[in-house]
């Protein structure tokens, strides 16, 4: 049999597809179809096979309260992270983008948080909340205050986290605004400067709006970062006192590798990768329409 | 009186002297134009007077204020930028009403002047459009708007023209020179271009290298040139400049250029170089036709230079011609450079 030249092309065309198109299904699509199949079924233990259940695992993920209240640490985690991070981003490039003495020492010094892996964040950070004689306490004392286990007490744990990702994360936005800034041209503010408008006035009229995508593109990554990053909670607190500081991709590691309930770390997966969709599609359709692209 | 008067200006940036030591004054209602060629500093002296740049040394008056401290937005100017300096994210109506809105002029006002405004350069169906969805007339034409409804008194552009296509070029200089009449503005404009410099200004302010060389009308400029710079840059093709010792006869053409310094240079604008029965003879080298005239380029012995003759020469690369020119037409200058009175 002989191919026609137009039936070659399509063959080389798959060809050339294949060795990604086999990655890509065999790291990303099958996983996420077994996963989504595994949370039908039953845990299955040596006596009693694994079977299907239908939404059985749902069901008792409704009724798990460890649930809903990862959920809601992590809702306050992503709301504690994500605005004050974007602020500081926009603040820290606004800052750096001026002509002034030192500028690139400051750019570097923003920036090295960004450079650390979480681990080692986690680990300056937990020096710095140490009772007593951790940083924060230390310096407290010299004020006559008294000490406080900031990661053990449950009612402080979630905001030492939150303070130490914003920390982590607003260089890293920072240099994408900055990367923005330095695409808008100067003349712009000069004519608002000449028509009298003050800086406020300038960034809420003309470079917010200008740094909308930018925004866009760190708002959809920040939100994925604050459901995808757990390291710190590794080596600060293992999800806890009582699940205080426990995230929901943390509750999956734990129900999978410390409960061996794989089914149910299934079942939880599913629910974060239905959360993550969801939130990509609002972002992209909705306020992609109020975003003016250049 | 809302003329502007600049003192000793300095520009100093580390080791580069951008402007240094510029004195004028221009009055109110006219069109002054700042022309040299590019980096002499000529955006440098504009931004000074519009406050985005601070003064090293001297002062700057606007109606009769000293301004030269002053916040940019209290100096009663506004200003034209050759990137027209347009709000990418907004129309072009919010884009015109910018200052007015920054300043909080009353809405009915803003509505009013917009409405005069865009009729008078023609943006009446544009103004829902985006810049980027307009062309580069619409562009400039905006931008210029934008100057109108400020209706500061003093206008200062900087070579607004530049990115427009020849064609479009000469349309914009009319109408600019037409509003700023109209409007009574006091306008600073600033080009590289002597074409526009001569067709629009009331008076020219010829720079290089960050000074003053010569400062007056554009028929004062063309017909009596104080530097061998200055004839040169202006006039199209521009004028021959030869050196006086070395011009077969010029002592005869010329009168008193003897006894003087030999490196002493004369001048002559290609259309007052006659072809002529009897004169110096010159080899020519190429012909360029432009259809109302045409323009020879000659060689004197060493040196080469230009005649502009009205419709289609006979002459042909090769041949030799006869050239004289008249006595008066002759310009004399010494061996800086500096013109002298034969
Ligand atoms: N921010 C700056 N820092 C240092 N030197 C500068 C700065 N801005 C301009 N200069 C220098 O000052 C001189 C004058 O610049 P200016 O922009 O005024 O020239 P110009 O006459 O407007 O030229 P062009 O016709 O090319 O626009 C130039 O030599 C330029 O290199
Ligand atoms: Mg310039």
């Amino acid at each position: 049999m002989r191919l026609s030249q137009d039936q070659m092309k399509h063959v080389h065309g798959w060809l050339l597809l294949t060795p990604a198109a086999i990655l890509l299904v065999s790291f990303t699509h099958y996983p996420t179809v077994a996963t989504l199949i595994n949370s039908f079924f039953s845990k299955g233990t040596a006596i009693r096979p694994s079977r299907f259940i239908g939404f059985d695992n749902y069901r008792s993920m409704a009724e798990d309260p460890i649930f809903w209240k990862v959920l809601g640490n992590n809702l306050w985690f992503a709301l504690g992270t994500i605005p004050t991070s974007i602020a500081l981003a926009i603040a820290m490039a606004l800052l750096v983008n001026r002509a002034m003495p030192g500028r690139s020492f400051v750019r570097m010094a923003y920036f090295t948080p960004t450079i650390l892996p979480m681990i080692a964040v986690a680990n300056i950070w937990l020096f710095f909340y140490t009772p007593d004689i951790g940083l924060i306490d230390k310096v407290l004392g010299w004020f006559g205050f008294a000490g406080h286990n900031w990661l053990g007490d449950p009612s402080t744990v979630l905001p030492a986290i939150i303070i130490m990702t914003v920390w982590k994360e607003a260089g890293f936005f920072m240099i994408f605004y900055l990367a923005a800034l330095q695409n808008i041209p100067p003349e712009l503010g000069e004519a608002a400067r000449l028509e009298g408008a003050n800086r406020w006035y300038f960034f809420r009229r003309v470079l917010f709006p200008l740094l909308m995508p930018t925004t866009l593109f760190v708002l959809i990554n920040a939100v994925l970062n604050s459901f995808k990053l757990v390291d710190h909670l590794f080596v600060l607190t293992k999800g806890g006192p009582d699940n205080a500081s426990n995230l929901l991709l943390y509750y999956i590691f734990e129900s999978a590798f410390s409960f061996f309930d794989t089914p149910y770390a299934a079942t939880l997966t599913v629910v974060l990768l239905g959360l993550l969709a969801a939130m990509a599609l609002v972002q992209f359709f909705v306020l992609d329409r109020r975003i003016h692209y250049r | 009186m809302s003329g502007i008067r600049a003192t000793n200006l300095v520009k100093q940036w580390d080791e580069i002297r951008a402007v240094d030591d510029v004195s004028f004054e221009t009055q109110q209602g006219s069109l002054t134009v700042l022309l040299g060629p590019s980096g002499c500093g000529k955006s440098t002296i504009l931004r000074m007077i519009a406050g985005l740049e601070e003064v090293s040394a001297g002062t700057i008056q606007i109606d009769g204020q000293d301004v030269t401290r002053e916040d940019p937005s209290k100096r009663g100017v506004s200003m034209v930028f050759q990137s027209y300096a347009l709000f990418p994210h907004l129309s072009v109506r919010e884009n015109i009403l910018f200052g007015l809105k920054v300043r909080k002029v009353p809405k009915d006002v803003q509505e009013r002047r917009l409405n005069d405004a865009a009729r008078m350069v023609g943006l009446d169906q544009l103004l829902d459009r985006r810049p980027a969805n307009l062309s580069g007339g619409q562009r400039q034409r905006v931008a210029l708007t934008r100057t109108i409804v400020s209706e500061q008194p003093v206008c200062l552009m900087d070579e607004p023209l530049s990115n427009l296509d020849a064609k479009l070029r000469a349309e914009m200089r009319d109408e600019i020179c037409t509003l700023q009449r109209k409007l009574g503005l006091t306008m600073l404009y600033v080009t590289h271009d002597q074409i526009e410099a001569m067709s629009m200004a009331d008076q020219v302010v010829l720079l290089q290298g960050g000074k003053i060389e010569q400062h007056g009308t554009p028929a004062e400029l063309y017909e009596a040139p104080q530097t061998t710079f200055a004839a040169r840059f202006l006039g199209m093709p521009p004028m021959n400049i030869l050196a006086a010792d070395q011009v077969e006869g010029a002592a005869r053409m010329i009168p008193k250029v003897a006894g003087t310094s030999g490196s002493w240079q004369i001048g002559i604008r290609p259309e007052n170089i006659h072809i002529a029965a009897k004169g110096l003879a010159a080899e020519v080298g190429a012909v360029d036709y432009m259809g109302a005239e045409t323009v020879l380029r000659l060689k004197l012995g060493s040196q080469n230079l230009m005649a502009r003759v009205n419709g289609r020469a006979s002459a042909a690369p090769g041949e030799t011609v006869n050239i004289s020119w008249k006595a008066q037409d002759v310009h004399l200058f010494d061996e800086h450079g500096i013109r002298r009175t034969g």
